[in-house]
């Protein structure tokens, strides 16, 4: 999502002709996220420039050893740039290519996630069998999946699970040797049906995993609602047919009773007038917190499984597109120091989020305001959010992102001027070419100049697993977001301001004594 | 010493308060003539001072030995258990003896020994020094003058020595007044707002009954109000529900009756009493010290506690106190039945809303010499110093200090000093290590030669100052002259670093005070060090203009400069690790949080169906 992340190589040695009757010039070709930039000699001071965004048409040719590229400026210039090395040329043609359009839709999370878990273990493999979203609409182009298993296999694995959702890999715990996936619930039915293909692809789990590593399977459902589910063609998995896998109930709430306590909640907190009792028994009766407290717990379940136990684990509750995401991301949270960085981060939303198919436009359709109820609306996203913040509070230097994020995407996730939370899944986002028609939020966000808002100015990496207490007395409300309209912000802008001059030491450069007399040269 | 009868007791087990599998450390448990201390493998102390504890219960024999549960009055509660049944009755016999001590000579305090000399011990004693305080003030002026009525304790005992009062009223005036007062506390100053020129003023119930007078108590309120020349009525506040100030009428006492002083306002402002406290605090420990409790439970049992009902009270009260000075330009008299519980909370928050200072280190000292310990709230009493009446045990102190946190909370940069001071305010209000807070009034510490005989806690305090320090104070702020704070409910929050102190694993594991504060320290070392070098440098440059530098002295200087950037580096580098040591790891550790207990389930190889019939037990409980 950053510009860096589409340069493919820095530097080249290259020529430019500017035209036929302009001197050629020779030197190092450098790539920046904004700029072509061309410098003749190593100290030379004068660098030819070219700003990427000008650039109309880019056309590449190889020959032998080397390549032309010819960039067509809209300002009707022709350039024409010849580069030694045939990979190189190919290289910065791309990074041109994908930097002139001057967005960051071309980043692809799945892809550069799968880069980073095929340097941990090569038992995953990136798998196309989804190319078209027919064998499940919900899920992105690619998916990741246990290498044994082959796309037939999965393609009957998808149809034995709701929503075509089969269990593909959410994260690889590198410490542990030890895997998270996700999924929908399996048709079992009333019939107690059984899926071959399905069950050889969790037992490839297994066997991919460290040696003698068991699974569990965290349902999301309590174990009356799981039973209940076969009746409708749902269900759970029974251990009988699972060899290895553990089953675990963990009922998160969903759905019309999370939307509920949502709107209690915030009626509660635009009421000025209410005695103490009032507040407390509505903050008790909207049961806001006590939903806080069992996503975290249950994330903290799977990230225990994993990092404690050195087991697989595997969430779904029934369609397994939102308690389910709720626990993967929360869990990786925990357990990646990576996805604590604002970057990180990032691409963790983007992932667990956005591209599993947490369906946006459905859920947050309406806020806590509108009389309008459909009983698609869950703030499931914000309940993410609000366990976020939880364990910014908890762990106030670990996390390289602030408030001031966690709120931005509340925002945006309801109601933006960017792309990003467009439509319910990858399959709408291409149908309604929203990468070509609007821009995304990570670059909007990342080019904002409110980073010292975005940003906290306290974090320092902590490689650790971040342990939350999930006792009572440690959750809080959230009083930046759902007490916004009743506090006046400016106050704690306001420390957060006085914490980055402290950290930059920024007091210190006015006061600073000027240095009138320079280091005396030997 | 008498009362030890077993001094050291192995293997005793320490569990887990919040813990509900039982888990435990071993150790060594040692019982000293002040303190209790358990030493454990890991070699980690936990020291118990003896007037701490508030009460020691010995819980019926299980398998693994006797259980001792020790609650204090700094909110820890530690649960041991005892190997033999006998060792367990002799500790529990001696901690009986040694918390509730008959004589104040018995008290820690009498025999603590920081090593002062004694004009170390008296210059501590006189570093909080009230004349200078109301001088501060600007009192006594035109208006207000040093009454010496109360020179010899003769009008009353539970007041200072010195008194401030309005000029023109006379001694008979104060005298008939005081006889007019509950307990002979008659209407004195409290806090004088210069640039208003009104005053806070503080008093207790009048001996009213149902239709008793008193002509010089009318005069006397008459002649605060005069002392005020910018308004000509002033506000008499009761902090008492209306109920029980009625109710006392019956009993002789009462409130004062509008038609019969003129230009009065009167207002009741609804404080519940000392015991209708202590209630709500049992009640609000009870809920919170539940193993396992569930987020609903903790909340309903908030409100039930009506613990922060009464917090939002008092700070209301004190809102009104300081809106009717600033705003209206109102003098205000504030009393309750005797005026020395929530008559304190009162003036001294209202003053602490109106005055910077009393947010300052300093400041907040004198604000608690001057309207809790001069001014005789019953420190012992409340805090249960002494083997006591218990009914006479209340918060009110706690009360404050909870407020003054409430305030920090909404006022983060207003404050010179941080949780960690108020913190260990409230440890020694109990400790009874330092003389400040011992008996009940002025009076009986001066019988009990305190300031002979005891150390002062402020200067062990201020010698501490850096660690009490708010690094994001910010003094010069006019913004903060005068504090407006919200009290809409939603403002008020149980207050975890008090209520749990002791228990870290409810807490943040990182604190943001501590790196910020340890920033703050670098920045002005680096600073230092910059300036060090800054002035090496111009002296070397002056050496050359002077011709001096010659070739030796050059060889010289180049040596020097690698030397000192790796200083500045090696200073650079040790950021790290201090931050390391302050990233509190404790309870970052799943085995110390409830969902390990969740995941035992993992490793027991029961059949699915059992583990999950207890997760959803545990869920639904």
């Amino acid at each position: 999502m950053e510009f860096s992340e589409l340069i493919r190589t820095r530097q080249a040695q290259a020529e430019l002709l500017s035209g036929p009757e302009a001197p050629a010039l020779r030197g190092t070709l450098c790539v920046t996220g904004h700029h072509l930039l061309l410098s003749p000699k190593p100290q030379a001071t004068d660098l030819w420039l070219l700003l990427l965004r000008s650039v109309d048409s880019i056309e590449k040719r190889v020959a032998g050893d080397s390549g032309t590229i010819t960039l067509r400026c809209k300002d009707l210039r022709v350039l024409q740039l010849r580069i030694e090395g045939v990979e190189a040329t190919l290289d910065v043609a791309r990074s041109i290519e994908g930097l002139r359009l001057g967005d960051a839709w071309h980043f692809h999370p799945l892809e550069s996630y799968y880069k980073r878990v095929a340097l941990e273990t090569d038992a995953w493999r990136l798998s196309e069998v989804n190319e078209d979203f027919s064998l499940c609409p919900s899920y992105p182009r690619v998916v990741i999946v246990p290498r044994a298993v082959d796309d037939a296999a999965l393609a009957r694995s998808a149809r034995f699970r709701q929503g075509g959702r089969f269990p593909v890999l959410s994260y690889h715990h590198a410490r542990s040797g030890t895997a998270l996936l996700r999924s929908s619930q399996p048709l079992i039915g009333p019939k107690k049906l059984r899926c071959a293909e399905d069950e050889e692809l969790l037992g490839a789990v297994l066997a991919g995993a460290r040696p003698g590593a068991q699974g569990f399977i965290v349902d999301t459902r309590s174990a009356q609602t799981a039973k209940q589910a076969r009746m409708t063609g749902g269900g759970t998995e029974s251990k009988a047919a699972y060899p290895g896998w553990k089953r675990l109930h963990r009922p998160l709430e969903r759905g019309r009773h999370l939307q509920e306590s949502f709107v209690r909640l915030v009626e509660a907190c635009g009421d000025l007038e209410q005695s103490m009792d009032q507040w407390l028994s509505r903050l008790d009766s909207c049961r806001w917190l006590a939903h806080v407290q069992e996503a975290l717990s249950t994330a903290c379940l799977a990230a225990q499984g994993m990092e404690r136990e050195g087991a697989c684990v595997l969430v779904h509750g029934a369609e397994g597109m939102d308690s389910t995401l709720l626990v993967t991301s929360l869990a990786q949270l925990i357990l990646d120091p990576l996805s604590r960085t604002m970057a990180g981060f990032q691409e963790l939303v983007e992932r667990e989020w956005i591209q599993a198919g947490h369906p946006f436009q459905l859920r947050c359709a309406h806020s806590a305001f509108s009389h309008a109820r459909s009983k698609h609306e869950a703030p499931t996203f914000l309940l993410f959010l609000d366990c976020v913040w939880q364990l910014g509070r908890q762990f106030p230097l670990s996390l390289e992102f602030g408030e001031g994020l966690l709120l931005a995407l509340f925002e945006h996730a309801y109601a933006s001027p960017f792309g990003t939370f467009l439509c319910n899944s990858e399959k709408e986002r291409c149908l309604c070419e929203v990468r070509t028609q609007t821009h995304s939020l990570w670059s909007g966000l990342n080019q904002s100049k409110e980073q010292r808002k975005l940003r906290n100015p306290l974090y320092v990496l902590n490689p650790s697993a971040l342990w939350p207490s999930v006792e009572p007395q440690s959750l809080r409300l959230w009083q930046g977001l759902f007490l916004r309209q009743t506090r006046p912000p400016e106050r704690s802008e306001e420390v957060w301001e006085k914490v980055w001059q402290i950290v930059t030491d920024e007091k210190t450069e006015d006061s600073r004594p000027v240095v009138s007399a320079p280091e005396p040269q030997p | 010493m008498e009362h030890i009868r077993t001094t050291k007791v192995e293997q005793v087990k320490l569990l887990d308060r919040f813990s509900t599998s039982n888990k435990s450390l071993t150790g060594t448990l040692y019982l000293t003539a002040t303190h209790l201390l358990f030493i454990d493998s890991h070699q980690k102390e936990t020291w118990i001072l003896h007037h701490h504890i508030a009460s020691v219960e010995k819980l019926a024999l299980t398998t693994s030995g006797c259980p001792l549960v020790i609650q204090c009055k700094n909110f820890r509660i530690v649960h041991f258990i005892v190997p033999k049944e006998r060792d367990c009755h002799d500790i529990y016999n001696s901690l009986l003896q040694l918390s509730k001590q008959a004589k104040y000579e018995d008290l820690y305090a009498f025999s603590y020994n920081p090593k002062q000399n004694d004009s170390e011990r008296l210059r501590g004693w006189q570093l909080i020094d009230l004349a200078e305080e109301y001088k501060r003030m600007g009192v006594p002026n035109s208006n207000w003058q040093l009454s010496d009525a109360n020179r010899e304790y003769k009008i009353c005992e539970t007041y200072p020595r010195e008194l401030y009062v309005p000029r023109i009223a006379s001694k008979p005036i104060i005298v008939g007044s005081s006889k007019f007062r509950s307990k002979g506390r008659f209407p004195v100053l409290s806090y004088y707002h210069q640039n208003k020129e009104a005053a806070i003023c503080r008093c207790s119930q009048p001996l009213s009954g149902f239709s008793a007078r008193c002509l010089e108590d009318e005069h006397l309120l008459q002649a605060i109000s005069k002392a005020n020349p910018a308004n000509r009525y002033m506000y008499v506040v009761d902090t008492r529900p209306k109920l029980n100030a009625m109710a006392n009428r019956a009993a002789g006492k009462g409130y004062e009756n509008e038609d019969n002083y003129s230009n009065i306002r009167f207002q009741f402002v609804g404080i519940e009493n000392i015991h209708v406290m202590r209630s709500s605090l049992q009640k609000l420990l009870e809920v919170n010290g539940t193993k396992g409790l569930s987020v609903n439970d903790f909340y309903s049992g908030l409100e039930s506690s009506g613990w922060l009902r009464h917090i939002k009270a008092v700070m209301d009260a004190a809102i009104f106190l300081a809106k009717a000075i600033m705003v209206e330009n109102a003098s205000v008299l504030v009393h309750c039945s005797d005026g020395w519980d929530r008559t304190s909370q009162v003036c001294s928050l209202g003053s602490l809303l109106l005055d910077s200072y009393y947010r300052t280190i300093k400041g907040f000292m004198v604000l608690i010499e001057k309207d809790w310990i001069s001014f005789g709230h019953k420190f012992s009493e409340r805090c249960g110093h002494l083997d006591g009446d218990p009914k006479e045990v209340s918060p009110v102190f706690t009360q404050f200090l909870e407020c003054v946190w409430h305030l920090t909370e909404q006022f983060p940069q207003a404050f010179e000093f941080n949780e960690a001071f108020l913190l260990q305010i409230h440890e020694h209000i109990h400790s009874c290590q330092f003389g400040n807070f011992l008996g009940n009034c002025q009076k009986e510490r001066e019988e009990l030669k305190l300031k002979e005989k005891t150390h002062s806690l402020w200067p062990f305090l201020l010698d501490d100052r850096e660690k009490y320090s708010n690094p994001l104070y910010s003094s010069s702020s006019q913004r903060f002259a005068v504090l407006e704070p919200n009290t809409v409910s939603f403002n008020f929050k149980f207050w975890r670093s008090m209520y749990h102190q002791f228990d870290r694993t409810l807490h943040p594991r990182e604190s943001v005070c501590n790196i910020i504060t340890k920033m703050n320290e670098q920045n002005k070392q680096l600073e230092k060090d910059m300036k060090d070098l800054e002035s090496k440098i111009s002296k070397h440059k002056n050496e050359e203009i002077d011709g001096v530098l010659t070739k030796e002295l050059l060889h010289s200087v180049r040596p020097e400069s690698p030397t000192l950037k790796t200083s500045l580096c090696y200073k650079e580098q040790t950021v790290l690790p201090v931050n390391d040591t302050l990233r509190t790891i404790e309870g970052s550790n799943p085995v110390d949080n409830r969902y390990s207990e969740y995941a035992e389930e993992f490793s027991k190889s029961k059949p699915a169906v059992v583990s999950l019939e207890y997760g959803v037990a545990r869920m639904t409980c």
